[in-house]
């Protein structure tokens, strides 16, 4: 028996967002496989629930009429992987969604709430912010939406003010049209683990140089971040060798690991600079396959 | 706190009064199906894996409620009619992958998924670890239970 104290069930966005606000300490339902774990070993915080695991508006993956992919923030795992509009559209983020756990717990869990739990290790964080997603809410006062790199504020930390709900992953289509993409997880075990390292990448090629530039990386710091200074070193250039030991230069700037029983922070660093170069070279070359 | 659930358990309906705080695992033990164990409680050995609308989950970290509307199977409903067993259970003695056998009925249902999901397709055995990547074995026998898959996805189903 799970300790609940208090549980209601939403039918709706609107309702969860209803019944968050009468409730203050009451916290979203989603897949579970975060939260029901933190009430299984009795963490603080977990005994008030809104479930919104049944909401179906959440649900959905779709295309809309101006090209955004909009992926549902119920979306689990598994949808996200057997999306034929997300394997065309953000092939990146169907290797994030498998990357996560093993089977049953992907066909549980939901995009919204690996981001929304604000773990540093969220696989789904580093490609959400590689495809500079935008992240649509909806609070008492409506819906508003705000770019995935703001959404992290700290360690277990996100921006959803009181009452806010995730509605949905937005990734418009000038971030998606004639990217190549690749999300890398750095693990202990090929499954059933949580990243040491987590590292995607998004390029855009123009007359054979790398025009656009993402690189984000989960665990590298208190929050998943992007790398300004790698980027800029990489912006400009052309996919070679020299380009990307720039980039495995650059990227220390850009990030501060720590050491955990995972990993030492040397060690995480290691990582971080070895991925940073392989992950965009694997970007760029799948980008020249991309469409524009 | 109760609710009502109705749902279908191995192809029989039930409308049960449950406490919302219980897992569907502790719904089903409840109900006398305590072929489905319960090993670490948080969603990483897979002993607990019950199908839910034919998708494996762990019925560990899964409320009861939210099984209302959908269709469970679990290691009970695999024998067939005749009380024979199903052709993943058959493959598992076959191949010999039964060692304490507490880790079985999980295995055994995501065998099942596995099984229905990749019939008639080309599967490695790097796809069967993947596919069950979820469910622990502390036997460690591993090696017979990919065999066991394997020689299922062989033969033609029933």
């Amino acid at each position: 028996m799970f300790d609940i104290r208090k549980y209601r069930q939403a039918a709706t966005a609107a309702e969860a967002v209803r019944l968050l606000v009468e409730d203050p300490a009451a916290r979203c339902l989603a897949g579970g496989t975060d939260v029901l774990v933190r009430l299984r070993e009795l963490h603080p915080g977990y005994d008030n629930l809104v479930d919104i695991h049944n909401v179906a508006e959440l649900k959905p993956i779709v295309l809309l009429p101006d090209g955004t992919l909009r992926i549902g923030a119920g979306a689990t795992f598994t949808d996200i992987m057997e999306s034929p509009v997300v394997r065309e559209c953000a092939p990146l983020l169907v290797e994030a969604a498998a990357s996560v756990a093993g089977p049953q717990i992907r066909n549980v869990g939901t995009i919204g709430g690996n981001l929304c739990n604000g773990a540093v290790s969220a696989d789904t964080a580093a490609p959400v912010l590689a495809l500079n997603a935008r992240l649509r809410l909806l609070g008492p006062g409506g819906e508003r939406c705000l770019p995935a790199a703001e959404f992290h504020t700290g360690p277990g930390k996100v921006a959803l003010h009181p009452g806010e709900v995730l509605l949905s992953v937005d990734i418009p289509k000038d971030d998606r049209q004639g990217w190549g993409g690749q999300y890398v997880k750095y693990a202990m075990r090929e499954a059933m683990d949580i990243a040491t390292i987590g590292c995607a990448a998004a390029v855009r090629l123009r007359d054979g140089r790398m025009e656009d530039v993402r690189l984000a990386f989960a665990v590298a710091a208190p929050t998943p971040v992007r790398c300004p200074a790698a980027e800029a070193a990489a912006r400009g250039r052309s996919p070679d060798e020299a380009a990307f030991l720039a980039v495995r230069k650059a990227v220390v700037e850009d990030v501060k690991p720590r050491t955990s029983w995972r990993a030492t922070a040397e060690f995480r660093l290691h990582i971080i600079r070895t991925l940073a170069g392989r992950v965009l070279a694997e970007a760029a070359r799948r980008a020249e396959g991309a469409r524009a | 706190m109760r609710q009502t659930v109705t749902c279908t358990v191995n192809g029989k309906t039930l409308t049960l009064d449950v406490d919302v705080r219980a897992s569907l695992l502790e719904m089903l033990r409840a109900e006398g199906l305590t072929g489905t164990k319960q090993g670490c409680g948080v969603g990483e050995c897979g002993a607990c894996t019950v199908l839910v609308d034919d998708m494996p989950v762990d019925s560990c970290l899964y409320l009861s409620v939210w099984a209302d509307g959908r269709a469970v199977r679990t290691v009970e409903g695999e024998l067939r009619p005749d009380g024979g067993l199903s052709p993943v259970q058959q493959a598992y003695v076959d191949a010999g992958a039964v060692q304490c056998g507490f880790c079985t009925p999980g295995l055994i249902m995501s065998s099942t998924a596995f099984v229905e999901r990749h019939a008639g397709k080309r599967v490695s055995r790097e796809d069967i670890r993947r596919g069950h990547a979820g469910n622990l074995c502390r036997c460690t026998g591993y090696g017979a239970i990919v065999d066991a898959v394997e020689r299922c996805l062989k033969t033609k189903p029933e």
